[in-house]
């Protein structure tokens, strides 16, 4: 199993960063890499079990199911159906934590997968800083900081 | 139920930081809010289960079991036992997580507690802003005092002095500028206790990490005479000997945390030095003295004190039923021996030189002294265990002693030595052991007293020992310090009993 973590500190306080979050379809409006996203079935981006499917800068569709939501510890966890990058059993937390201390925001972003042995390291360096660092420099762009 | 949430980011790698909070026992070393925290029963601060018994600067006392510790997770979780504050089911969270983004720390602290309704905003301000919003601050500036010395920059003393003021107000001053004159004693040559002799000496102001202390009580121990004799490369004349006192706190050096002027220290360890009336040393040596422990008893009692703790708990515990036999069992070490093993339920033969020294032992929990110049102690060991031995033999006679303490073991016997008083060793004889099935220890002071954590673990329980009256120590001959060669000479006379010590000033 492969593991990714990064984690980053927002200028914004939670429940705005959150407001931008939540949104399981919103990825093209904060995340530079997402040019377009829907929800299969027309359902609501909040209900639990549902899946985006998005549209990559580069062409590649993803299909992401959402198995957590809580806006009480706003927390988003969600698997990867199907995608062009060759990992298995992928599944992704994504979490705030209230700094209190000058009314900021803790954002960390994880993920677990399994791969074909010898592309660990280039996963890794691709989740890691390709999309998750990508996503909280651009959310410090949006909300601040 | 009340609940509070504080949380902030530390300009420190988590793992830094992590190091610092880890320590259950620790934050005495940086709480503004702590006075003296002790860990209860001799257990380890990474022990799940621990409790921490803590005095606060404010007065009144807590007591917080740890109830998780996860070093994955980097966070651990504890609740009130007591405290003077109406916190009731209170539990509380510390959590660490890295930033990976700048390499920075992402530091939680949470709890839930039940409060009668009028008090509760009281106490979510109380426990809210001056435990951890202060203790965020403290370790801040803990940091930070120890990022600028990491970094070799050039020593700016009065910025540091108010960073670490601010950690722990009222612990840390500046060091006067000025060394402060002094008696000691001084040994210019290796030699018998006439080569004691009483100098003036310059005590400098603390340095990094350093106090100065105006001692006031001194011990005596027999590792003082080999060090006199040279037998040990512990003192390099011109030296002053010593490796045991009590004292007040003078001044403090930069970057020392938890120990301030005023606080009552005592410490039992090299370097030599102790025998003076100021000595400026490292923090870390010292271990602070809780109210119910004097000056003297430290003094008198803190080397031995330890080797009993982690001779009788450590090296070979000594459980109920068990045969223990203390050789020099009116000496010093050899009292608390007695009187600790005696109270583990063992039952205790030991060796005395006089019959006075035989009643000193027996009012001390030995029930069998044997006066080994008139009888074989093998033999008597043999007579009174009906011929199945002592399970464990506490022998630092060494070389008169050593073939006898093996004859006097059980099938399975421990003999533990741990020193020389009669010169030393002979070469062992292993295949020898197989007649008894035996094991011997060599234990070495220095190892057990390592790191702080672990000179905690072992002054906690004997604290506790001496707090609960398990054990008592008092120092039976008191001398000048000045008339340290007189101490020697009585001392190596045989003419001591229990503890000495050296008193300074009065």
């Amino acid at each position: 199993m492969v593991k990714v973590y990064a984690s980053s500190v927002i200028e914004a306080p939670p429940d705005r960063v959150w407001s931008i979050l939540r949104d399981f379809n919103g990825l093209p409006r904060w995340h530079p890499l997402i040019e377009a996203s829907r929800i299969e079935n027309d359902e609501p981006a909040d209900k639990v079990g549902c899946i985006r499917n998005f549209t990559l800068q580069d062409g590649g569709v993803i299909r992401e199911q959402l198995l957590t939501l809580s806006d009480f510890d706003y927390v988003c966890t969600y698997s990867i159906l199907s995608s062009p990058m060759g990992v298995q059993n992928y599944q992704a937390t994504l979490r705030l934590v209230p700094v209190t201390d000058g009314g900021r925001t803790f954002v960390e972003w994880s993920a677990e997968f399994e791969c074909d042995p010898g592309r660990e390291d280039e996963l890794r360096q691709q989740i890691g800083q390709g999309v998750f660092q990508t996503g909280f420099d651009s959310l410090k762009g949006l909300v601040g900081g | 139920m009340p609940k509070i949430f504080k949380s902030t980011v530390i300009d420190a790698a988590v793992d830094e930081v992590w190091g610092l909070l880890r320590d259950f026992n620790g934050h005495d070393r940086w709480h503004p809010a702590v006075a003296f925290s002790e860990i209860e029963g001799g257990k380890y601060p990474d022990q799940v289960g621990c409790v921490r018994n803590f005095r606060l600067r404010g007065g009144g006392t807590i007591r917080e079991q740890l109830l998780a510790l996860s070093d994955s997770a980097r966070s651990f979780t504890y609740c009130i036992l007591d405290a003077p504050l109406p916190l009731y089911d209170y539990v509380a969270s510390v959590a660490l997580k890295p930033v990976t983004d700048g390499g920075r720390t992402l530091w939680t602290w949470r709890c839930e507690f039940d409060a009668p309704a009028e008090r509760a905003a009281e106490l979510v301000r109380l426990v809210g802003e001056d435990i951890y919003e202060a203790g965020f601050a403290a370790i801040r500036s803990v940091l930070s005092g120890q990022a600028a010395s990491s970094a070799g920059t050039v020593r700016v003393a009065r910025a540091r002095s108010e960073a670490v003021a601010a950690a722990s107000p009222g612990a840390v001053v500046g060091p006067t500028a000025d060394a402060i004159s002094a008696g000691a004693i001084v040994v210019h040559e290796y030699g018998g206790p006439e080569v004691l002799r009483w100098e003036t000496v310059s005590a400098p102001p603390p340095g990094r990490g350093e106090v100065r202390l105006r001692q006031t009580a001194v011990g005596v121990n027999y590792i003082d005479v080999y060090c006199r004799e040279g037998r040990f490369d512990l003192l390099v004349p011109p030296g002053v000997p010593g490796m045991e006192a009590a004292g007040v706190v003078l001044d403090a050096g930069p970057e020392v945390y938890g120990i301030g002027p005023g606080d009552r220290v005592g410490y039992a360890c090299p370097p030599v030095g102790a025998y003076a009336e100021v000595r400026t040393m490292p923090a870390d040596l010292l271990v602070v003295l809780p109210d119910g422990v004097s000056d003297e008893v430290a003094a008198a009692g803190l080397l031995k004190g330890i080797t009993a703790e982690f001779l009788l708990h450590r090296v070979h515990p000594v459980k109920s039923g068990d045969v223990v036999l203390v050789h020099a069992a009116a000496g010093g070490v050899g009292l608390l021996l007695c009187q600790w093993a005696r109270a583990l339920g063992a039952t205790v033969i030991g060796t005395v030189g006089s019959a006075e020294k035989a009643a000193l032992a027996r009012a001390n929990g030995c029930a069998y002294p044997v006066l080994y110049r008139e009888q074989d102690f093998a033999d008597a060991v043999m007579d009174i265990t009906g011929g199945q031995g002592a399970d464990v033999v506490y022998d630092a006679v060494g070389r008169d002693t050593f073939e006898k303490s093996c004859a006097a073991l059980a099938v399975h016997g421990h003999l533990v030595s741990y020193g020389q008083a009669s010169g030393d060793l002979e070469p062992v004889d292993v295949g020898g052991l197989a007649s008894k099935s035996a094991t011997v220890s060599r234990p070495n002071y220095g190892h057990f007293i390592a790191t702080p954590q672990a000179l905690r673990a072992i002054t906690d329980r004997l604290f506790e020992a001496l707090r609960t009256g398990t054990i008592h120590v008092e120092p039976r001959q008191r001398y000048p310090l000045a008339e340290a060669a007189r101490a020697h000479r009585d001392l190596e006379s045989r003419k001591t009993m229990g503890a000495t010590i050296l008193t300074v000033g009065g």
